[in-house]
């Protein structure tokens, strides 16, 4: 997994590509660790993860829950099968997947 | 077909099991999406037999793959000898709750759940075997 950050002032982008599996998970969040001071609006490009397993649902949630205190979070272009794993998990309702 | 590893259940060799796995995969030729849930499968029963089967010793596990003469399903039996563990009896987590009242972590064995098409527990002669089915 490789995470690419771009921030534009108060707006950070975190282009993930691979798998966020238990073994890449705890990478993501020792980034979000480090990054998300002053952040208002955090997004996920997600078009190049190929995975995600309960361990990358676990960060998304701790992510979700840090920016609603200051800001908002967003995740783009998730393919079908990440869609379907954030449908049968009420992600979609719980999370902004666009 | 019937093929068995047997490793440390220790998470680093999550690898080595997915790769067991998707050997016995390569041969029958099961779609990517297929692929994918059986992948997401063993990696979240393999994490649990890792992190709670034994804690806070070690032991291992036994992983068999079966898939029958006529292809159209493949079962991955996962063996331990640790604490009896039945993860059916777990209630699922309730995913209509708002934010808020949503447990962080918990999802692993439901996804298991959703993405296959059968799953069995049994615990026998001081093992715990959790059999998961997927057709293909």
């Amino acid at each position: 997994m490789t995470i690419e950050q771009l921030k534009n002032e108060e707006k950070l982008t975190l282009a993930v590509e691979g798998r966020i599996d238990t073994k890449t998970a705890p990478e993501l969040e020792k980034t979000l660790q480090d990054v998300l001071d002053g952040i208002k609006e955090l997004v996920f490009d997600f078009a190049k993860v190929s995975y995600i397993s309960s361990a990358g649902l676990r960060v998304l949630m701790m992510a979700q829950n840090q920016m609603n205190q200051q800001g908002t979070m967003t995740i783009l272009h998730a393919n079908d099968d990440l869609k379907e794993i954030f449908e049968v998990t009420g992600f979609t309702e719980i999370l902004t997947i666009v | 077909m019937v093929k068995e590893l047997d490793i440390a259940a220790v998470k680093d060799n999550l690898d080595a099991a997915l790769q067991f796995v998707e050997e016995q995969l390569e041969d029958i030729g099961c779609s990517p999406k297929t692929q994918m849930q059986i992948e997401l499968a063993v990696e979240e029963i393999f994490i649990n037999i890792a992190s709670y089967a034994y804690y806070p010793e070690t032991g291992n596990a036994t992983i068999r793959v079966e898939i029958p003469p006529e292809q159209q399903q493949i079962s991955i039996t996962f063996i331990d000898h640790g604490i009896p563990y039945n993860p059916l009896a777990k209630a699922d987590p309730d995913v209509t709750l708002p934010f808020a009242q949503r447990k962080i972590g918990g999802l692993g064995i439901f996804l298991v759940k959703k993405n296959m098409d059968d799953m069995r527990y049994e615990y026998v002669h001081g093992s715990n075997v959790l059999t998961i089915i997927k057709k293909i």
